[in-house]
């Protein structure tokens, strides 16, 4: 069923890519079938799914390989369609109202979005390691195409490429990662693989690669800096791929690992490290934005940290808390996306500094954004409450080395998180009214501060577009003020992930460590709030170290230096230089091994059959002739004349076959060699100098010199019996031919003549186009001094 | 009216155009026999498709590429297309049916008036890897073929120099 259900998602949305035009909004009602459908089958396997029952699926995919489509829903997975199917329902109401409903390229949009949902139920339903890498890769490419959806704008098409470049070298790094794992265990079943983990240096190597896979799909230091850059792509793109879904990936193979491999070297201190930094680091940089989306984006960056953190250490209380943190934060965030969305729809910006203050229509936004930024901050009644709490005495509890030192980077993140949560409730809902009133300055103007803004505010949003967010929020409050109603979900997903962890979520755990950590996080939060115009100054410095997109942008640019360098030393558009490179390498290598190993067998019979004598004077004086006239057309005669020879030799031989093809090869190619010669020059352009011809005739005797010698020796040094023995027995038995060439030709090497033609084709394509290429330019200095005749009329491609 | 000399342009190219309509269907037909005699005698679909190529710059010769366009229905790049795809269906037939790739199979029929015709399933990729040799020569005539103008207005050939009619045929004399 699981399979089907993919199969579902992937069908609905290659039709909509493929016919979607004229569906308009109604692509994202088409869209929900998917998600509909896997949270109804969801809910009929949910009570099983609470008693620690596990359904699998699998389907053989790559036997030789050992490879399978494997499926298992266990507890974390079901939490995890919960959120993608459940998240993704909302997004697809959210839309009906976000897009204008003429939009041509709806269909494609809401097709790629069941597309992404199908490719991320993958990986968190996946119990097979290439089948989750599959729908890893399958997720970077349709972020790829979200992202750049506005594909006519160049910055978004840079941030796609950005997003991609950096997720699917990280995606390579990881398939390393599984390989090595998977020859280690010798089983790519991650079931299995968990079970009973294997170990060793190769391991340690294999969770590095993974790891890095997984930092950069969730958006770690140093690897972040593509998921601000992907806030390109439309709000709900950004609420469900770019928050709650996608860069979560990495957090759940985190999450899959941690509990076995934890202990592992370098595993906990290298995630632990990245995590923490990333959490405080990010905070910081939102703590200096303006624009809502960059400040979510940032946001989200370091609450992937902290993500990462949680579950990738290891420890089941901690892996309980990031279970109750992904749920706080898919929602919550979801929610700041999608309100941010409906400001910028109506307000044409999403910039603080330009805003027109919202009037009083707006209450139930405001009070929507206030809910969730107070559940991304952490204060009691909210989702993100209850997460932080478990957090915070899960590390508490912990006994790792340097935990303390974790405790206090997660400590100092929620407080900045606290921070630009006010940060965004003050940005959206008191500095537009303050800067109107010319009571509050910023310390970074917009280029456009000076813009006369909008004397009237932004209008309501209507009441649908609006619903959305309320259902989010509301989720938010419930889950805050009734932690307990996902306990068995949350412990069924914890115990699935790490045996023996339980969940009991409450709201009040009486004053403790936590209580009071959580309470000077909230305090130090207000305090950085309060201090922001001192802190701004200081986040200023911050401006001279280079940011990530810096380093993204340096590598480029680096590589595309190395490449032009590389480029320009091993082609340099020489032909001769290459025939001569081609020509040395085959005579000099094969060469010295016939020169040190081979022994000489003697000089053969000087000739087989009178008739070779006249034949092999007619091809040693057409070769010679080739080389030494001084027009191309002569040489291309000469050339044909050493063909033709060739045949003859094959025919006294007794070759039919070979011959025929022989003569019919050179009189093609000398009719197109004709052709292709009136383009050029009447004479080859110029004398060499003295030396090159040295050179040439020294490279032409030396590969003469060594074809000849291989020729007598390699018919005496036959080892084994000739292949062509066989094929001529089984010629007419296997092949079902007399003639075995053409047997051979059809048959017996027949992938042979399959790649020979695709060559033939390709080209054929290069001709032309090279052709066509050249007939653009009309000043070539290669092309011929008569008047060109005029073009066809119709363009030469559209015929 | 004087009568054309012997060595006159027009009159060999007219002597040139009669003879070529014969021999280039019998070249075809010819190339046709290499491609079905191929499997039990020389021949088959490369050769068959080379001596095809043949016949088309014989073609060429006389009309130019409109000519040449004439011969086939469909864009030399069609043809070529065609070919591939046919000769890698064959070959990946016997895949369906639980072979290798490539596997071939025949049988005898008995045809009234031709006698007993053997089938090969290697016949269409021989067929495919004609029709890519063939649109292949299509291709580059396209690529590298001029028009071949009768057009009185068009400027005259120029007369072939000594060192031009030393090498045969001229191209500059077609244009």
């Amino acid at each position: 069923m699981i399979i089907t259900l993919l199969a579902l998602h992937g069908a609905v949305g290659i039709g909509m890519v493929a016919t979607g035009r004229r569906l308009g909004r109604w692509a994202f009602a088409i869209a929900a079938i998917a998600p509909l459908a896997m949270l109804a089958w969801l809910a009929t396997r949910m009570s099983r799914t609470l008693d620690g029952r596990v359904e699998s699926q699998s389907w053989e995919w790559v036997p030789a390989l050992g490879v399978d489509a494997a499926f298992r829903l266990d507890g974390f997975a079901a939490l995890m369609v919960l959120i993608v199917s459940g998240i993704g329902l909302v997004v697809l109401a959210y839309s009906w109202h976000y897009f204008a409903p003429d939009d041509p390229g709806l269909g494609r949009l809401a097709g790629l979005l069941t597309l992404f949902a199908g490719a991320m139920l993958a990986i968190v339903l996946a119990d097979d390691l290439v089948t989750l890498f599959t729908g890893w890769e399958l997720t970077s490419i349709t972020s790829y195409l979200l992202i750049g959806n506005e594909h006519d704008k160049t910055q978004a098409r840079a941030a796609a490429l950005h997003a991609l470049l950096v997720t699917s070298a990280g995606g390579l790094v990881m398939l390393a990662g599984i390989v090595l794992i998977g020859q280690a265990a010798g089983t790519f079943r991650l079931s299995e693989l968990l079970g009973d983990p294997p170990s060793g240096t190769t391991v340690s190597v294999g969770l590095v690669c993974i790891a890095v896979g997984a930092f950069t799909k969730s958006a770690q230091y140093p690897f972040h800096a593509w998921l601000p850059g992907a806030m390109a792509a439309p709000t709900p793109v950004s609420a469900y791929l770019h928050s709650a879904t996608m860069v979560k990936a990495g957090v759940v193979l985190l999450g899959r690992f941690a509990p076995a491999f934890a202990s592992v070297a370098p595993w906990r201190p290298l995630v632990l490290a990245v995590g923490a930094f990333t959490m405080v680091v990010a905070a910081l940089r939102a703590l200096r934005q303006y624009d809502l989306k960059l400040l979510l984006a940032h946001g989200t960056v370091s609450q992937l940290g902290f993500l990462v953190v949680l579950f990738g250490s290891g420890i089941p209380a901690a892996t309980t808390a990031g279970i109750v943190a992904i749920v706080a934060h898919a929602v919550f965030k979801a929610t700041l996306f999608l309100v941010v969305g409906i400001v910028e729809h109506q307000a044409g910006t999403r910039d603080v500094r330009l805003m027109t203050p919202l009037g009083p229509a707006w209450l139930v936004v405001k009070a929507v954004l206030v809910v969730a930024a107070a559940s991304m901050a952490g204060i009691p009644l909210c989702a993100g409450f209850v997460s932080k709490e478990l957090a915070l005495s899960a590390i508490d509890g912990a006994s790792f080395a340097g935990h303390g030192v974790v405790l206090g980077a997660v400590v100092a993140g929620s407080a900045l998180t606290a921070g630009y949560s006010a940060r965004l409730v003050w940005g959206l809902l008191v500095l537009p009214g303050r800067l109107r009133a010319g009571t509050e300055e910023v310390t970074v103007p917009h280029p456009e501060q000076d813009r006369e803004p909008a004397a009237i505010g932004p209008s309501a949003p209507a009441a649908g577009f609006v619903t959305p967010v309320i259902v989010l929020s509301a989720a938010t409050v419930v889950l805050g003020v009734w932690p307990s109603l996902i306990d068995r979900l949350a412990g069924a997903a914890a115990s699935s992930l790490a045996p023996g962890a339980s969940a009991h979520l409450a709201l009040w755990h009486g004053v403790n460590a936590p209580l009071l950590l959580t309470a000077l996080a909230l305090a130090a939060g207000g305090a950085v709030f309060a201090g922001r115009r001192w802190i701004a100054r200081l986040l200023r410095l911050g401006e001279a170290i280079p940011s990530g997109t810096d380093v993204y942008l340096g590598a480029l640019h680096g590589l595309n230096r190395l490449a032009n360098r590389i480029t320009a030393l091993v082609q340099n558009g020489t032909l001769t230089i290459y025939v001569g490179i081609v020509l040395v390498t085959a005579a000099v290598l094969p060469g010295v091994v016939l020169l040190t190993s081979a022994t000489w067998p003697g000089w053969p019979e000087l000739m087989g059959r009178p008739a070779q004598v006249p034949i092999t004077v007619v091809l040693t004086a057409g070769a010679l002739a080739a080389a030494l006239v001084r027009r191309r057309f002569t040489a291309v005669l000469f050339l044909s004349t050493v063909g033709y020879g060739m045949a003859a030799l094959f025919v006294v031989q007794g070759a039919p076959d070979l011959a025929l093809t022989q003569a019919a090869v050179e009189t093609v190619t000398t009719v197109l060699f004709v052709l292709v010669l009136r383009k050029l020059p009447d004479r080859f352009e110029k004398r060499s100098s003295p030396l090159t011809r040295t050179l040439r005739c020294a490279i032409s005797l030396a590969v003469a010199a060594f074809v000849f010698a291989f020729a007598i020796v390699a018919r005496e040094s036959r080892v084994a019996d000739p292949v062509s023995d066989q094929m001529l027995e089984r010629a007419l038995p296997d092949g079902k031919g007399r003639n075995v060439v053409n047997v051979i030709l059809t048959d017996f090497r027949g992938f042979d003549t399959m790649g020979e033609i695709t060559v033939l084709a390709a080209a054929g394509i290069g001709a032309v186009a090279l052709a066509r290429a050249g007939r653009r330019r009309p000043a070539s200095p290669l092309a011929p001094v008569r008047p060109r005749r005029p073009e066809p009329a119709a363009p030469a491609g559209e015929r | 009216m004087t009568r054309p000399r012997r060595h006159d342009p027009s009159r060999v190219i007219d002597l040139i155009d009669s003879s070529v309509q014969v021999i280039f269907h019998a070249v075809l037909v010819a190339s046709v026999y290499l491609l079905f005699a191929g499997h039990n005698h020389p021949g088959g679909g490369f050769v068959g498709g080379l001596v095809a190529g043949g016949g088309i710059a014989v073609r060429y010769i006389t009309g130019g590429i409109a000519e040449v366009r004439r011969l086939a229905r469909f864009r030399p790049w069609t043809i070529l297309g065609l070919g591939v795809l046919m000769s890698t269906v064959t070959a990946a037939v016997p895949l369906a049916f639980g072979n290798a790739v490539l596997e071939s199979a025949k049988s005898d029929l008995d045809v009234p008036v031709f006698g007993s015709v053997t089938v090969s399933t290697v016949l269409p990729f021989e067929i495919g890897v004609y029709l890519a040799v063939v649109g292949l020569v299509l291709m580059v005539f396209e690529a590298f073929g001029d028009e071949y103008t009768t057009d009185p207005g068009a400027p005259p050939p120029s007369d072939p120099s000594p060192a031009a009619s030393e090498t045969g045929g001229q191209p500059e004399r077609l244009v």
